[in-house]
């Protein structure tokens, strides 16, 4: 499938799904069960909005969602306080798969849910949507409940993206269009079609997710995309435009950061797919400079992309899910 | 069913609906993130409207006037009870850019009590009715309505009650606070502004300052000020606002002032509007500014009597559900519904804090209690539809004509 067809084909609009009640029928006529996860660390100014109404949309009026998770990494605030007094199952990171140790890390969360969930697809939404909405779901699950070629389905923002200081063009965020638009471009020219691949929004397919290793830091969207693409090809994806999203903007600091990440994972998935080569291991300091008494300074800021693997080759997992072979 | 039975049954209402609390946030926290300033309700409208259809009540629609109703169908469908809660906001579109936020014991957010929550209440009411396995025999009328505040001056209910085809035995108006709020009359009441403009000519400066619109409004604002106002009948002249200028050194040429006067008598609040309109022209005389008065909205006088049924059964109910009762006459949705001579109440859902503030806020927990407040005086109101007499003709109503 070339990037035109796959647009065409592949590329959704939330509008097209919101009849809600039709999704249900179709998804008890299929017999799909879905797991929303929402991964925590210290959310509470969102997180109740947010399971309040994904629940009140999603399960009490319509029963799209079977499950409502919350797994959080240790959050010091409220957090799971209020998720648990509006509905959500809450789960701390640290105590699933306790023998495999805890990681902190949005990785970690979504990894763990795979365990944890009961799901045959698990919709993975960010907990910092402050403009939430029911299409945030069911945008992202309609494509796989509607179409079995499709695993793994990822959102992306049309509209302006509103910030506290102002409005800026639609498209990726920054760390999109300024890294990962460019290394795809290099070489992965279909990925491209993928308009926002770092979007904290998506909905898979178990035998996708439990095939695939998950990088427990910024590297776990980029390093999914890179995965699914190596195993099943561009028409395993799906993606659908939620229209506008409302979240905290992040300094430019904080995305260099996120961008060595991403760039650690990028470069080992590179490697391992054949597509460079002669790459020695580089080193996982990120430098950085400020001013101090009208002096220069390094900071450095060890950054390293741990990887789950995948939670197929976990025994336990295999226990669980009664997963016989190889 | 009588009345203790119907309180004894309440506290238990209260706690099973705390089955259902995400679906009252969840549609309190949509709808007051819709904007809808008086006169712009439509997609807050369209939401309620589709809330309504989805749940397959009768007639949902929008109406001509753009207010939203639908019909839950009683068992005998004998009677019809009107539950109303008003679908505008004071902050206009630019107060919509903060999203509202759910704690663990609140709700916060711009327009969340007023009217955010009260319209949740309407939308939830069939579900809440259904949980709580409640069958009315009446039909109930449920109506979002437009354009009710400032100058929307009750547009869109006086819509519906001039137009329904039906008889309506009784009305209750939602407001999302305060919880214990009982209002069963209405002030006689004008609205008003005041405008006054001054030729922007060129000045010596040593002039500056003496053809300024502000300095003739302030003179205005003295003389209405020393306007005898009784204690009894309770009257009061309220200034609500002044604007005028735009910065330090140029005198404006435009001045507005807002005020309300309200009377519990008959032709008190008139009487005082005209000795006002006297003030205008005499200071404009004086002073040879354009000065213009605009009546923007008026309330006649009414209400049913402290020892109605309805207002007694409000009472005993909230006593029941431990909120205790504050008496407050309306100049909102209700006096509409008095005019037309249907005996009614506004009640509120829950604390509220802030209100018409950016940190506008509400209790959750309380929301329970003002729920099943509602829900016992509807079952009330359908077990003794004969004890609800419409509200008397106020005294002197007679012999007026014209606004209040």
């Amino acid at each position: 499938m070339n990037i035109e067809d796959w647009l065409q084909k592949n590329t959704f609009h939330h509008g097209e799904f919101s009849d809600i009640r039709a999704l249900v029928s179709a998804k008890e006529k299929s017999g799909m069960s879905i797991s929303l996860c929402i991964p925590t660390l210290n959310e509470e100014k969102t997180i109740g909005k947010e399971i309040v109404i994904l629940k009140s949309e999603l399960m009490d009026r319509y029963g799209l969602i079977d499950e409502l998770a919350v797994i959080d990494s240790g959050s010091s605030d409220a957090t799971l306080e209020i998720a648990a007094q509006f509905g959500a199952d809450v789960y701390l990171s640290a105590d699933i798969l306790p023998e495999q140790g805890f990681k902190r890390g949005k990785g970690e969360n979504l990894w763990k849910a795979v365990h944890q969930l009961r799901g045959d697809v698990i919709c993975y939404v960010d907990a910092d949507i402050a403009n939430i909405h029911a299409r945030f779901v069911y945008g992202l699950v309609a494509p796989l409940i509607q179409r079995e070629e499709i695993h793994y389905v990822k959102a992306f923002y049309d509209r302006p993206l509103a910030f506290s200081q102002g409005i800026r063009p639609s498209g990726g965020g920054r760390v999109t269009e300024i890294l990962v638009r460019p290394l795809f471009s290099l070489f992965y020219p279909d990925l491209t079609a993928i308009i926002q691949p770092l979007s904290g929004e998506y909905a898979v397919r178990r035998p996708v997710l439990e095939a695939i290793p998950f990088p427990i830091g910024y590297g776990v969207e980029t390093s999914h995309i890179l995965d699914v693409y190596h195993k099943w090809g561009l028409e395993a994806f799906a993606q659908t435009d939620l229209d506008q999203r409302v979240h905290r903007n992040q300094s430019t600091q904080a995305l260099g950061k996120m961008s060595f990440g991403i760039l650690q994972s990028f470069l080992s998935r590179a490697k391992a797919h054949g597509i460079i080569s002669d790459f020695d291991d580089v080193s996982n300091l990120y430098r950085a400079f400020q001013v101090k008494d009208h002096r220069y300074e390094q900071v450095l800021t060890e950054i390293i992309e741990e990887e789950r693997p995948p939670m197929v080759a976990i025994d336990e997992y295999r226990k669980k899910f009664g997963i016989t072979g190889s | 069913m009588t009345i203790q039975e119907i309180i004894a049954s309440l506290p238990g209402a209260r706690d099973k609906l705390q089955e259902i609390r995400e679906i009252i946030v969840a549609n309190a926290v949509m709808i007051s993130e819709i904007p809808a300033p008086t006169g712009q309700e439509r997609e807050r409208i369209e939401f309620i409207t589709s809330r309504f259809q989805e749940f397959g009540l009768q007639n949902a629609c929008i109406d001509e006037f753009g207010n939203a109703q639908a019909i839950l169908p009683g068992r005998a469908a004998a009677h019809n009870i009107l539950v109303a809660a008003h679908a505008d906001t004071v902050k206009d579109e630019a107060g919509f850019g903060s999203a509202a936020a759910v704690k663990s014991d609140a709700i916060d957010g711009w327009g969340i009590a007023d009217n955010g929550l009260g319209l949740a209440a309407l939308v939830s009411l069939p579900e809440i009715l259904r949980r709580l396995d409640v069958t009315l025999d009446s039909d109930l009328i449920l109506l979002a309505q437009t354009q009710s505040l400032g100058r929307g001056d009750l547009g869109g209910i006086r819509f519906f009650l001039e137009h329904v085809q039906l008889p309506i035995v009784a009305g209750i108006c939602l407001e999302g606070a305060q919880l214990g709020r009982l209002s069963y009359s209405c002030l006689g009441m004008n609205r008003n502004k005041i405008v006054c403009e001054v030729p922007a000519e060129p000045t010596q400066w040593q002039e500056t300052g003496s053809k300024s619109a502000l300095v003739t409004m302030g003179e205005i604002l003295q003389k209405l000020s020393a306007i005898p106002v009784p204690q009894n009948p309770r009257t009061t002249v309220i200034i609500g606002s002044m604007r005028a200028g735009t910065g330090y050194n140029s005198p404006p040429t435009r001045a507005a002032l807002r005020f309300e006067v309200r009377s519990e008598q008959v032709g008190m609040a008139r009487q005082i509007r005209e000795q006002i309109e006297e003030i205008i022209d005499e200071v404009s005389a004086e002073t040879g500014t354009v000065t213009s008065i605009e009546v923007l909205a008026r309330r006649i006088p009414g209400g049913i009597p402290f020892s109605h049924p309805l207002v007694k059964a409000t009472r005993d109910i909230m006593r029941g559900l431990n909120i205790t009762p504050t008496f407050h006459p309306s100049v909102g949705d209700l006096a509409a519904l008095i005019f037309k001579k249907i005996p009614s109440v506004t009640v509120g859902i829950s604390r509220g804090l802030n209100i018409h503030a950016p940190t506008e806020s509400v209790e959750i927990e309380p929301i329970f209690s003002g729920l099943a407040q509602l829900v016992g005086l509807l079952q009330f109101i359908d077990a003794h539809p004969g004890q609800m007499e419409p509200p008397p003709t106020p005294e002197g109503l007679e012999y007026y004509e014209g606004d209040a």
